[in-house]
């Protein structure tokens, strides 16, 4: 189970990292894990709004569906469009397979650092 | 009585003595005393094959079974073949339960798959799911599955089924959200009408195609105001009509629904009957309800699996767009049983004829005096008449065995499907003109 | 398996037509399709020999054991399917005269009164198709009687954690929000719970008794007195009415609405997934509120399909409800729990029933600990149930049980399919320690293996193309 260090992860299991201001957001490899296969991503689209602590999409596996909690409130400037084609890139690449980028972001949910949501991990599984 | 339990009282005491009880009583131990039933239910008793066959057959005899239909307003007399009402009998698809365990069941699977398939062809869609219950709440969930955050308001138009009108409101009802009816116009959708209704509010435009009257409307034209003004298109189109007619995705359709009734299944007094909806490609994921989809296993070999689940009910619970479970499979297996035995060739003849001998019906009304075509415009195989004494001639019709037309609007809306013959038809207008005459 | 495409022959067909007797008509060309659809151009002969291919890889409840939990897999008379084939009901117009549908009108009252009786209701409606469309039109009741009141203010349904995943999209599709409570660790509905989440903003509770796990609430005149006293109305889910009719009413119970499938407990056939029938009761209070078709009946009510329903599905139910009776009626309920109870305890010294007490018509076992021990789970069970030609129970359901399988024989099962059912199913747990592998890529004697349902998500073929 991977938990980079240069990340920001939240409790609903996502990471976030900034770039120059741009928060940049995607599933853990122990959300990954726990879905087992991803066959879909509903995302927002470009200008929508996200609110810090509630769902701005959702990700579904076969036999289940699990909604992506956004991290900060902010606007999407940005949609990981391939992942519509190639969902399971989540799967393989979790770190790499970014699912939004948020600008002007004005608040933000407790993020743990990697260590923190390691031990906040061990204790849910 | 009746009881289809196999076991024997002697086995039943049996079974009670092995999990360590004396009676049946005990097995309900958590039921309060004040609510356990200790009289008998006040129905009659249960009674032997041979009586429940007379009972139900003498309210059988109480309907009356005509010789000639010319009835429709969304149910249709067509010619069912032989095959099509043999074949959905047989015991392994009628008894079988959904196709959750795809390994026993791809005989199922593959045939919902065809008829997928088969609706597709018939529509110019991408994607059909595997049926709902009927038109009507195909058109009420396909409504639903255009609404987004900012649209939300479904136009339909006053030209389509009351039925279908009424449930799609009912749906409105539920979600709370607002129906607006656009009102017709000589018996058609009143497009000026359309236009100033297209507001940025809209999800949604329905209408039906040929329309309640019998009337084909300008589907092209009212796509493109749809489309213009950003939202989507829907069609609920009669899919006999469908093998000969210009198809929903050539009309610019965003989804194709409508009542499978006609492909078929019987009249019924009104059910089972089955909704069909397809879509195209972009709104795969937003279509309700069971779809079958292939894959492979791990040998390679082709199979059928009920795909796309995660949309459904019993996975996304209480956000999910619809709680439909079922479908009629069944009767979706009847469909493309009947797609398969008429076919190509078959429906488009069923489909021109319906439409010869309706027109020659209405030629034959309109040359008595007295009766007019309440419309103009092309008509499929309904059309509306002005007469007086309209309830005289539907009454001499019923005493010749003749179901006529259906009263509604101040008027009669005729049918006639390949059914009916010259014969009945000249007969039938030889009435009329002695019920006017007198 | 071959598609019917792919035995499609260009230039065959049935003869099935007679030449048109009148003028033809044309389509003006702005109406034309442009191309015939591609449907297949077979022979008769073709066709029978596409469907009985078909046919052998389908699996009834008329042709084997079928456990499925919560869809009471009874058998299906054969005398039912006679009378829904009688031409004086098939050639019915659903707009024809009433005076031409006597009969009609009969079968519904008959229906109707049989129906009201067993589940203490006043009114019924038949028009809902399927059960989930049963629960969205009791709910709408719900929702239109407050409504009426003026009562705006109950924005909330109860929902417990156990229940069926339709019960809570329903709840959404009434526009209300779901409040969930968590069951009890006996499977019931934790009452503090409930009286936590109860108030002025409760619109109604569904609840199916006996519940998910196949166990009657005894507590269940409380909550819905609970439930009424906080000034909402009860909802009954009948999928599990077939542990209970004739013995205990929903009406008794306290419940103001009820659904019932009539393609569950009624015999009609579930045709391989439809069509079935979700009948509605209500109490008196809810009957202005029932839907009717504003074509064939009379406009200014809710409706929830065209016309009034599957009339055929109804005329199959009518023939059980006569054949049953007043007797056999809580005689085959008697029966369906008397079959689970023994069934669970035929397997209850290999298995772990999720809760080891005396059962309703269903049963849950707990595999988890199989799974621990052996690495086997309950789907690998299920697949490993098909190659036995034994029609795997529901899998992972209900969702408070971990690796669930739940089991309801019905009544139509004899004491002989029960204990072979049970054979077969400890000589797999047997099997689970020795061969688990074999176990984990079950079935091997069908037509296919598992199949691989990732890819048919993720690149979803959902029709035949003709080739480019």
């Amino acid at each position: 189970m991977l938990f980079p260090a240069e990340l920001k992860y939240s409790k609903d299991h996502e990471w976030m990292k900034d770039e120059d201001g741009v928060a940049v957001i995607g599933i853990s490899d122990f959300a990954q894990d726990a879905l087992g296969d991803v066959v879909f991503v509903n995302l927002p689209g470009e200008g929508d709004e996200v609110t810090a602590g509630e769902a701005f999409g959702d990700v579904e596996s076969v036999k289940a569906v699990s909604d992506l909690v956004s991290p900060v409130s902010g606007t999407v400037c940005a949609v990981n469009e391939a992942l519509l084609d190639e969902p399971e890139q989540l799967n393989k690449a979790p770190y790499e397979a970014w699912l939004i980028k948020v600008e002007n972001v004005t608040g933000s949910e407790e993020l743990l650092d990697a260590a923190a949501y390691e031990a906040f991990c061990a204790q849910e599984g | 009585m009746g009881s289809y339990i196999p076991s024997t009282p002697q086995q039943r005491q049996e079974m009670l003595k092995a999990i360590g009880l004396s009676s049946f009583r005990e097995l309900y131990g958590d039921v309060p005393a004040e609510m356990y039933l200790d009289r008998p239910l006040n129905i009659p008793s249960g009674m032997s094959e041979l009586e429940v066959g007379r009972a139900v057959r003498a309210m059988a005899d109480k309907n009356r079974v005509y010789d000639v239909i010319l009835r429709g307003a969304g149910a249709y007399d067509h010619y069912i073949p032989s095959i099509v009402k043999y074949i959905p009998a047989k015991e392994e698809f009628l008894t079988a339960y959904t196709p959750y365990q795809a390994e026993m069941s791809q005989g199922l699977l593959q045939s919902i798959f065809e008829y997928q398939t088969m609706i597709c062809m018939l529509t110019g869609m991408d994607v059909s799911n595997a049926s709902v219950y009927d038109g009507a709440t195909a058109a009420a969930e396909a409504a639903a599955m255009c609404r987004d955050r900012k649209r939300r308001v479904t136009l339909v138009s006053a030209a389509a089924h009351p039925d279908t009108i009424n449930t799609i409101r009912t749906y409105c009802y539920g979600t709370g959200d607002e129906l607006r009816i656009v009102p017709e116009k000589d018996g058609k959708t009143d497009m000026d009408a359309l236009r100033e209704m297209l507001t940025a509010d809209v999800a949604s435009f329905y209408v039906q195609q040929p329309n309640f009257h019998g009337l084909f409307e300008d589907a092209e034209t009212l796509g493109a105001a749809v489309h213009e003004a950003g939202a989507l298109y829907i069609m609920g189109c009669n899919p006999i009509a469908l093998a000969i007619m210009k198809t929903p995705r050539d009309c610019g359709a965003d989804i194709a629904v409508g009542e499978g009734q006609p492909l078929g299944l019987p009249l019924a007094a009104g059910g089972p009957y089955l909704g069909y909806m397809a879509t195209i490609e972009k709104h795969m994921r937003k279509l309700p309800g069971r779809i079958v989809g292939e894959t492979t296993d791990a040998e390679g070999r082709r199979a059928y699996v009920l795909s796309l689940q995660a949309r459904e009910q019993h996975i996304r619970r209480e956000k999910a767009s619809s709680n439909i479970c079922s479908n009629e499979a069944l009767c979706a297996l009847t469909a493309g049983l009947y797609m398969s035995a008429m076919g190509p060739e078959g429906m488009a003849e069923a489909a021109r004829q319906s439409m010869a001998k309706a027109h020659y019906l209405a030629q034959a009304l309109t040359a008595i005096d007295g009766v007019t075509l309440r419309y103009e415009g092309d008509f499929f195989h309904e059309f509306v008449t002005d007469m007086p004494k309209g309830d005289e001639v539907l009454s001499a019709l019923s005493q010749a065995g003749i179901l006529g037309g259906l009263p509604v609007e101040g008027g009669i809306l005729w049918c006639a499907t390949e059914k009916v013959t010259r014969d009945a038809m000249d007969k039938t207008a030889a009435i009329v003109k002695e019920v006017l005459a007198k | 398996m071959k598609l019917i495409f792919e035995k499609s022959v260009p230039g065959r067909h049935c003869s099935l037509l007679p030449a048109c007797d009148v003028p033809e008509s044309k389509l003006p060309a702005s109406l034309q399709r442009e191309a015939k659809p591609a449907l297949p151009e077979m022979s008769e002969t073709d066709i029978s020999r596409h469907y009985t291919e078909l046919c052998q890889q389908v699996h009834g409840v008329n042709c084997g054991f079928y456990p499925l939990g919560s869809c009471t897999m009874k058998y299906n008379p054969r005398i039912d399917e006679e009378m829904a084939a009688l031409e004086g009901f098939t050639a019915v117009h659903p707009l024809a005269p009433a005076a031409d549908q006597q009969g009609v009108q009969q079968v519904l009252d008959t229906a109707k009164s049989y129906l009201c009786q067993i589940t203490g209701m006043d009114d019924m409606t038949f028009q809902p198709a399927a059960g989930a469309h049963g629960e969205f039109t009791g709910v709408l009741l719900i929702k239109q009687y407050h409504d009426a009141r003026g009562d705006h203010k109950r924005t909330k349904i109860i929902v417990p954690d156990s229940a069926h995943g339709t019960n809570p999209a329903t709840a959404a599709m009434c526009g209300y929000q779901v409040v969930n409570i968590a069951s009890g660790p006996d499977g019931c509905v934790d009452l503090e719970a409930l009286r936590a989440v109860l108030g002025e903003d409760t619109a109604g509770l569904m609840l199916t008794n006996p519940n998910t796990v196949g166990i009657f609430d005894h507590n269940i005149l409380e909550i819905t007195r609970l439930v009424h006293e906080a000034g909402g109305l009860c909802y009954y889910d009948g999928a599990n009415l077939n542990a209970v009719m004739g013995v205990v009413r929903p009406g008794d119970m306290g419940f103001d609405c009820i659904h019932m499938n009539l393609h569950k407990t009624f015999a009609t056939p579930h045709g391989g997934g439809g069509p079935g029938a979700g009948a509605v009761g209500c109490k008196a209070i809810l009957a202005p509120y029932l839907p009717h078709s504003a074509l064939a009946e009379e406009p200014g009510h809710i409706q929830v399909r065209s016309f009034r329903g599957n009339f055929l599905v109804v005329v199959r139910a009518l023939a059980y409800l006569l054949t049953l009776g007043r007797e056999g009626i809580p005689e085959a309920a008697q029966n369906a729990v008397l079959n689970a109870n023994y069934l669970m305890h035929l397997l209850k010294d290999t298995y772990t029933p999720a809760y080891d007490r005396i059962c309703m018509h269903e049963f849950v076992l707990d595999l988890s600990d199989l799974k621990k021990e052996t690495g086997v789970t309950a789907l690998d069970v299920s697949k490993s149930l098909i190659d036995e030609g034994i029609h795997p129970p529901t899998m992972y359901f209900p969702l408070i049980v971990h690796e669930a399988l739940m089991l309801e024989p019905t009544e139509t099962e004899g004491p002989e399919t029960l204990e072979q059912a049970a054979q077969v199913l400890r000589k797999l747990y047997e099997k689970a320690h020795e061969d688990a592998e074999a176990m984990h890529t079950a079935p091997h004697h069908m037509p296919i293996g598992r199949p691989d349902e990732v890819k048919a998500a993720r690149h979803p073929v959902v029709r035949w193309q003709p080739e480019a």
